[in-house]
């Protein structure tokens, strides 16, 4: 897909900033008709300063040349402001108006748009150095070119300091308090906003839709940059951990088990928070607890809904019986089923380990008693333990949750 | 003889021929570690990486149980199955993926595998899948189970758009419970006081419901309330 051709200023032609240059490579007519038709609207009332300031704030320099330094030497715009003058005179002559004053103020508008655009197009560093030296920061915010929105209030901005001269222009020309006159600036005014606008507004589309292109694209490459990130930061960064420890199995299952899961999660799952929902904290539990004690925990759970203080005891009690198993129990995998139903929550952890008799458990034995037993009862729940010495654990926890707010977690 | 065939109820392997598997996998390497792993148990008589090279392959050389992997070009194990469904009803088809999401699962399942495992599994493990499935027994995973009872039973008040929708028995669904809280088929024989060969029946009811049920949203649904 090529490009269409787009408008540039030509630095190598130019007399001001090379907008005539430009204008005329891309139209494709000779230079000096382009100049010419700029000075026959400079007639009206300054429109043509108004669109050469305008193309020159909008038009880009060719990309390429960007490298050749800019020379914005006073004497080259001497002979642009000499000529601007010029007609300018031979407006106010031709007009017949007071002379001083009208000029004046001619000037001021003058100076300030050249200004701003000089600012404007000036070398990034030494804006910056303007920037730094002015003694309000926002006007360094105005002036930085770095986004769409800075661009388009800088545009407005000037739009709006261009009518405010020409209204003080207009009001200018008539100190008799005429009012007639100032209306009539005001409308003059706006006309050659009107036809600024006109005359820019493709350039501007054109300008915002390259913008966003630009934009798609970066998103994309971003995108693209975390994936290898991750692939860097993740994945081979556990496959350098497992060839350095390919004797260790369990040490390499664990890592084999912990990448798994994390790319499992960053490919297929929705990111839930664990704070919030009954699933996600459940199998962040079960996360913690494989890469602790470097088992493998089936975690099926079925249906979700939001954590309370409830809930969330339930997954510690859950969390608590885990570890259990993979502490005592002996064995690699252990299974982790959990359940919402309508008017309860049920977990369920079982191991096919060692075993234990319940009853010979000792008093001073929180692990279970305290964190798993107590803590669900403390809750409104309940526990049982079934196990027996060769035949494994199987840890039951119920929550009952009223009927109420489980309807209300099924209604929304 | 006699001797033979008591050990034939438990132990497979002591089968005078033994089971003939066909690996479908575009991985090479995968194909090679599934056979030299399972060489010691069954043989190994054929390899596709594609779908139409499967279908091809798999009716010249007529296998006792098929190893599918979900995801190749092509359509996957889906379309294997579509192609092999109808033609070799003989033929079984056990799903043997990476994946374990439930739209993989229910899918599989649902096209007419009779089991599903993940790659994760032991190499012993496999081969005694692959045994039961030979056998005619269907294998579930606890998380496949969870994913059918999300399905089903997360939300008794689901509408239900079909009449003759083939809804879980309640057994069924207890007999699912157990499964996806990690039970072995024997466990749950013990645990509901049936034998082994009617938790066997309720499980094939379960397989048969999925694949004959044309309640062609099950899959998407389940995989949405993952989503919720």
């Amino acid at each position: 897909m090529t490009p269409p051709p787009r408008l540039y200023r030509a630095p190598e032609h130019r007399m001001a900033a090379g907008v005539a240059a430009g204008i005329a490579d891309h139209l494709g007519i000779s230079v000096l008709r382009v100049r010419v038709a700029f000075m026959v609207l400079l007639g009206l009332s300054g429109l043509g300063l108004l669109l050469y300031a305008a193309f020159w704030a909008v038009v880009p320099l060719r990309p390429g040349d960007t490298g050749v330094p800019p020379r914005r030497d006073v004497a080259q715009l001497l002979p642009f402001v000499g000529i601007g003058l010029g007609v300018l005179l031979i407006q106010v002559m031709v007009f017949d108006s007071v002379g001083a004053a009208g000029t004046a103020g001619w000037l001021v508008a003058i100076i300030a748009v050249g200004a701003g655009v000089i600012w404007h197009q000036s070398a990034p560093e030494r804006r910056r150095q303007w920037g730094e030296a002015m003694p309000v920061p926002w006007l360094g915010a105005v002036v930085e070119e770095s986004d769409r929105r800075a661009f388009v209030l800088r545009f407005i901005g000037g739009g709006v300091l261009v009518a405010v001269g020409i209204i003080g222009v207009a009001a200018v020309y008539s100190p008799a308090q005429n009012f007639d006159a100032v209306i009539n600036g005001v409308i003059f005014a706006l006309v050659g906003l009107a036809g600024v606008g006109v005359v820019a507004a493709p350039v501007l589309w054109r300008t915002y839709s390259q913008l966003r292109s630009e934009r798609e694209g970066r998103i994309r490459e971003q995108e693209r940059a975390e994936l290898a990130a991750m692939v860097h930061d993740q994945v081979l960064h556990t496959l350098a951990l497992i060839q350095r420890n390919a004797g260790d199995v369990k040490m390499v299952q664990r890592l084999a088990r912990g990448q798994e899961r994390s790319l499992r999660n960053w490919l297929y799952k929705p990111t839930a928070s664990p704070s919030e929902r009954f699933a996600a904290a459940l199998e962040q539990a079960a996360a913690e607890v494989e890469d602790t004690y470097a088992i493998t925990v089936e975690a099926v759970v079925v249906g979700d809904r939001e954590t309370d203080e409830k809930v969330g005891a339930l997954v510690a009690a859950a969390r608590e019986a885990l570890v259990n198993a993979a502490r005592h129990a002996g064995v690699q995998t252990v299974s982790l089923y959990a359940e919402v139903e309508p008017d309860q929550v049920s977990v369920f952890v079982r191991d096919r380990g060692k075993g234990f008799d319940p009853d010979t458990v000792e008093d001073h034995r929180h692990g279970v008693r305290g964190s798993i037993i107590g803590r669900m009862k403390r809750h409104g729940g309940r526990a049982e333990i079934r196990s027996g010495p060769g035949e494994g654990t199987e840890v039951r926890l119920i929550l009952p949750i009223s009927r109420d707010s489980s309807a209300a977690e099924r209604n929304r | 003889m006699a001797e033979q065939s008591t050990e034939h109820l438990d132990q497979a392997d002591a089968r005078p021929e033994r089971l003939r598997v066909f690996l479908v996998d575009d991985h090479a390497m995968f194909r090679a570690g599934v056979r030299a792993e399972l060489g010691a148990h069954v043989e190994v008589v054929g390899e596709a990486s594609t779908v139409a090279e499967a279908v091809t392959r798999i009716a010249a050389v007529g296998p006792d149980v098929v190893l599918l992997d979900v995801h190749m070009p092509d359509g996957g194990g889906r379309a294997v199955l579509e192609a092999m469904r109808r033609t070799h009803p003989q033929v079984k088809f056990l799903a043997l993926s990476v994946s374990d999401a439930a739209e993989d699962v229910i899918g599989l399942i649902r096209a007419g595998a009779r089991g599903y495992v993940t790659k994760t599994i032991s190499p012993d493990e496999l081969a005694a899948a692959i045994r039961r499935v030979a056998d005619g027994d269907a294998v579930f995973s606890p998380r496949l189970a969870g994913f059918v009872l999300d399905a089903f039973a997360a939300r008794p008040d689901a509408p239900v758009a079909d009449p003759e929708l083939d809804q879980l028995t309640n057994r069924e669904r207890e007999v699912l419970r157990l499964l996806a809280r990690g039970y072995a088929y024997k466990e749950i024989a013990k645990e509901l006081f049936i034998s082994i060969k009617t938790v066997e029946t309720h499980v094939s009811n379960v397989l048969r419901k999925l694949q004959m049920s044309n309640r062609y949203e099950l899959s998407r649904w389940a995989a949405d309330r993952r989503l919720v």
